[in-house]
C-alpha cells in the first residue's frame, strides 16, 4: 500500500533530528493597536467605523447600503436589525447582500479579524453575502499574528478563518479590483462593550 | 532524439517581442518592489525568516512523525486521507471519490500540485468537467495554456488578450479589456459554478500535525466558495505542507502574502479541521518525487518550499524569459531545484537557467539556498551526462584554454582579432550570447600586455 510504501522512503530518507526552535517574542511597535488595525484595514481596502451602540451600527449600514434588501445576521443579539441566519442548505444564502457577524479580535499588523463557526452560523455566510460587515470589541486588537495565535490556543473549530479586507484580485495586469468572488465591501465597526 | 524545447529555445520565442519581455520584466520588479516595502515594514525579517527556516528544517527531520500524526487527528476530525505515490495514483483518487458519488463536475481553486498531477486533463479523458476558480487560472485555462507563474499564473498576458478570451468564452464586448469589467464578468461566471457544483478541489498551504487541520490561503475567496457549498471537499497537498503546530502558523502567515506580493496577509485564511454536517471531506497527501528529494543531502531543503513566488519576481532570469519557458508545473527559481528531480533527463536544461547571482536566496522566506542547488544540480547534471553536446564541448574547451598559459594567451588574442576584423564570425546565430546583445568591441590589447605596460613599476 501506497501509505507504508511513502512513509518508509521517508523514515529512511529524512535527516537527522534537528529540534524545533525557540519561540522567540517578534518585535512590534508599542502604539495604540486600534489605530494601526484602522490604518492597515484601509489600506486593504476595508472600511472602519465606530458605534456606540448596535442601533448605531444599523442606522450607519442604512446608510452604507440604501439598496440592499437581504439582511442577514449571525448575533442573536443583533436579530431585531436583520434576520437571524437558520440552518439552512447554504445556497439559499445566495441573494444575501448584507451579512453582519461578530468577530473574537483583530489583528493590527495586517487588519485581519478572527472568525470562528460558531460565530458564522454558515460557513458560506462571510463569502457568498455580497457585504460583509463584522463587529468587534474596541478592546480586542493584538499587535501580531504571534498575539493571534496565543489567543486562539488549541480551541476547537471545525472551520474558522481570518479575514482581511473584502475579496480581491490582481490577477490582470496587476491591477486590484475589489470585489472577487467573495464580498464586493468589508466593514468592521469597533464598538465598546460588545457582549 | 526528442523534439522537446529547451529553456533557451522557448525563451527564444518569449523574446522575439521585445516590449512585452520589457513589460513583463518591469510587472514582475514592481512585485518585487511591492515584497520589499512590505518585509522592511518588518524590523525583525531576518530573525522571521531565520525561524521558518528552522521549523522547516525540523518538518524535514521529523517528516515520518509528523504524517502519522497530522493522518490520526484529521481522521479523529472525521476527514477521509489518502495516500498517494505519484501523480497518477493522486488522479485516480480524486476520480474514485468523484465517481462514488456519482458527479461529473468539479470546481478547483488553486492547487499547483494538480498542475504538477495534470489533474485537469485527466479528469476530462474520464468524463469529469473541471472548472478553475481562481481568475488567473481561469484566464489560462480559456486559453488552453498552463499557469506561467505559482501566486500570478496569467501574468504573461495582456488585459487586452485577456478581453479576446472572454469574449470568445463569455460573451464581453468585443474590445472589452477594462480589468474592472472582466473581473466582474468572471465574478458572474463563476459564482454560478460554485451554486452548481457539488465537488470542490482546493489546494493546501499549510496543514498542521498537532490538530490535523489544514489552512488555504486566498484573496479572491473562490477556495471557500467552492468548498463551502460543495458536498464533497477534497484537499491534495504535497507532503511538505506539514507544519508542527498551530502556533507556527504565527510566522508562516507573517511571511507568505509578504514575500508573495507584498500583501500584509492574503484577504482569507482558512482553516479546515472538520467536514461540516453531511459534508465529506478528502485529504490526499502526495509523495511523487518528494520522498527522494528528502534523501538527497544537497537538495532535501527544497522542500522547506511555502509556494510565494519570491524567487520568480526577483530572477532576472525568469522575468525576462517568462514563466513557460520552464515547461514545468513550477517555474523560476525553485522549480528549477524541484524538477530535475522528478526528471533529471527532462529538466537538465533548468539549473543552466540562472545567472547565479543568489536574489532568490535572499529574497527566500525559508532561507532555501537555491542558487546553491542550482550550481550544484549542473554538476550532478554533467556527471550523468544529462547536459547539452554544445555545453560539454565548450567546457572541454575552457578547460583546455584554462589549462595552458600558452594556449589561453593564443585564445585572447584570436578572440580579439577576430572580432575586430571578422565580427560576423561570432556575431551569427551560432553564437547565443549574441542573440538579444551585441557583442562588445575587442579591446586593443590583453590584460597581461595592459598589466605588463601600466604596473610595472609597482613590482617590487
Amino acid at each position: 500500500m501506497s501509505r507504508e510504501i511513502i512513509l518508509n522512503a521517508i523514515k529512511q530518507n529524512q535527516p537527522e533530528l534537528k529540534p524545533l526552535p525557540a519561540d522567540v517574542d517578534f518585535y512590534y511597535e508599542q502604539i495604540d493597536a486600534a489605530e494601526k488595525f484602522k490604518q492597515v484595514l484601509e489600506f486593504i481596502g476595508g472600511k472602519l467605523h465606530t458605534a456606540d451602540s448596535l442601533a448605531d451600527v444599523k442606522q450607519q449600514l442604512e446608510t452604507a447600503f440604501p439598496q440592499a434588501e437581504r439582511w442577514i445576521t449571525a448575533m442573536p443579539e443583533f436579530a431585531q436589525y436583520a434576520t437571524l441566519i437558520q440552518p439552512a442548505d447554504p445556497h439559499t444564502l445566495e441573494n444575501v447582500d448584507v451579512a453582519i457577524i461578530k468577530g473574537h479580535f483583530g489583528v493590527a499588523e495586517n487588519g485581519a479579524v478572527w472568525v470562528t463557526e460558531d460565530l458564522l452560523g454558515a460557513r458560506a455566510l462571510p463569502f457568498i453575502t455580497q457585504h460583509l460587515v463584522i463587529l468587534l470589541n474596541k478592546n480586542s486588537i493584538v499587535p501580531l499574528m504571534q498575539q493571534a495565535y496565543q489567543l486562539i490556543g488549541d480551541g476547537d473549530h471545525g472551520y474558522a478563518a481570518f479575514i482581511a479586507g473584502p475579496s480581491k484580485t490582481a490577477d490582470i495586469e496587476q491591477s486590484l479590483v475589489i470585489g472577487a468572488h467573495g464580498p464586493r465591501s468589508l466593514t468592521v465597526f469597533l464598538i465598546n462593550d460588545l457582549a | 532524439m526528442s523534439t522537446v524545447k529547451d529553456h533557451a529555445e522557448l525563451a527564444q520565442v518569449f523574446n522575439n517581442d521585445e516590449k512585452r519581455v520589457d513589460w513583463h520584466d518591469e510587472t514582475l520588479w514592481f512585485v518585487r518592489a511591492k515584497r520589499d516595502r512590505a518585509s522592511h515594514g518588518i524590523p525583525d525579517w531576518e530573525l522571521l525568516r531565520e525561524t521558518a527556516s528552522q521549523i522547516k528544517h525540523n518538518v524535514l527531520s521529523n517528516m515520518h512523525n509528523y504524517l502519522v500524526q497530522f493522518e490520526d487527528k484529521a481522521l479523529a476530525n472525521g476527514v477521509k486521507v489518502h495516500w498517494a505515490a505519484n501523480a497518477a495514483e493522486h488522479n485516480a483518487i480524486v476520480l474514485s471519490i468523484l465517481k462514488e458519488k456519482g458527479i461529473d463536475r468539479m470546481v478547483k481553486s488553486k492547487s499547483m500540485l494538480t498542475e504538477e498531477c495534470h489533474l485537469n486533463d485527466f479528469l476530462q479523458d474520464n468524463g469529469v468537467e473541471v472548472i478553475d476558480s481562481d481568475l488567473g487560472e481561469r484566464i489560462v485555462q480559456l486559453a488552453k495554456e498552463p499557469p506561467s507563474h505559482i501566486v500570478l499564473p496569467c501574468i504573461h498576458k495582456k488585459k487586452e488578450e485577456i478581453g479576446d478570451i472572454f469574449h470568445e468564452h463569455l460573451g464581453t464586448a468585443a474590445g472589452e479589456s477594462d480589468p474592472q469589467i472582466l473581473t466582474e464578468t468572471a465574478r458572474q461566471h463563476l459564482r454560478e459554478v460554485f451554486l452548481t457544483r457539488r465537488a470542490a478541489l482546493t489546494g493546501v498551504n499549510f496543514a498542521i500535525a498537532e490538530t490535523g487541520e489544514f489552512v488555504v490561503c486566498t484573496n479572491e475567496g473562490n477556495a471557500d466558495m467552492g468548498a463551502h457549498l460543495a458536498d464533497v471537499h477534497i484537499a491534495s497537498m504535497g507532503f511538505e505542507k506539514l507544519i508542527p503546530q498551530r502556533k507556527h502558523l504565527s510566522v508562516f502567515l507573517r511571511l507568505l502574502t509578504r514575500s508573495a506580493t507584498g500583501q500584509p496577509i492574503t484577504t482569507y485564511s482558512s482553516h479546515f479541521k472538520k467536514p461540516r454536517p453531511g459534508q465529506q471531506m478528502h485529504i490526499i497527501i502526495v509523495d511523487n518525487g518528494r520522498s527522494i528529494q528528502l534523501g538527497r543531502e544537497d537538495f532535501r531543503n527544497s522542500l522547506k518550499c511555502i509556494r510565494c513566488g519570491a524567487c520568480m519576481n526577483t530572477c532576472p532570469v525568469y522575468r525576462r524569459s517568462g514563466g513557460h519557458s520552464y515547461h514545468t508545473a513550477v517555474a523560476g527559481p525553485i522549480g528549477s531545484i524541484l524538477a530535475p528531480n522528478l526528471d533529471m533527463k527532462k529538466y537538465s536544461d533548468l539549473p543552466f537557467a540562472s545567472t547565479l547571482c543568489g536574489s532568490c536566496s535572499n529574497v527566500c522566506p525559508v532561507k532555501i539556498d537555491i542558487h546553491d542547488q542550482l550550481y550544484k544540480w549542473r554538476q550532478v547534471i554533467v556527471k550523468n551526462g544529462y547536459s547539452t553536446k554544445t555545453k560539454t564541448a565548450m567546457m572541454k574547451g575552457m578547460t583546455l584554454a584554462l589549462s595552458s598559459p600558452a594556449i589561453f594567451n593564443f585564445s585572447g588574442k584570436a578572440g580579439r582579432l577576430a572580432l575586430k576584423f571578422i565580427p560576423f564570425a561570432v556575431n551569427n546565430g551560432l553564437n547565443p550570447w549574441y542573440k538579444q546583445r551585441d557583442m562588445p568591441a575587442p579591446p586593443e590589447g590583453s590584460f597581461t600586455d595592459w598589466y605588463k605596460k601600466n604596473r610595472k613599476g609597482e613590482k617590487s
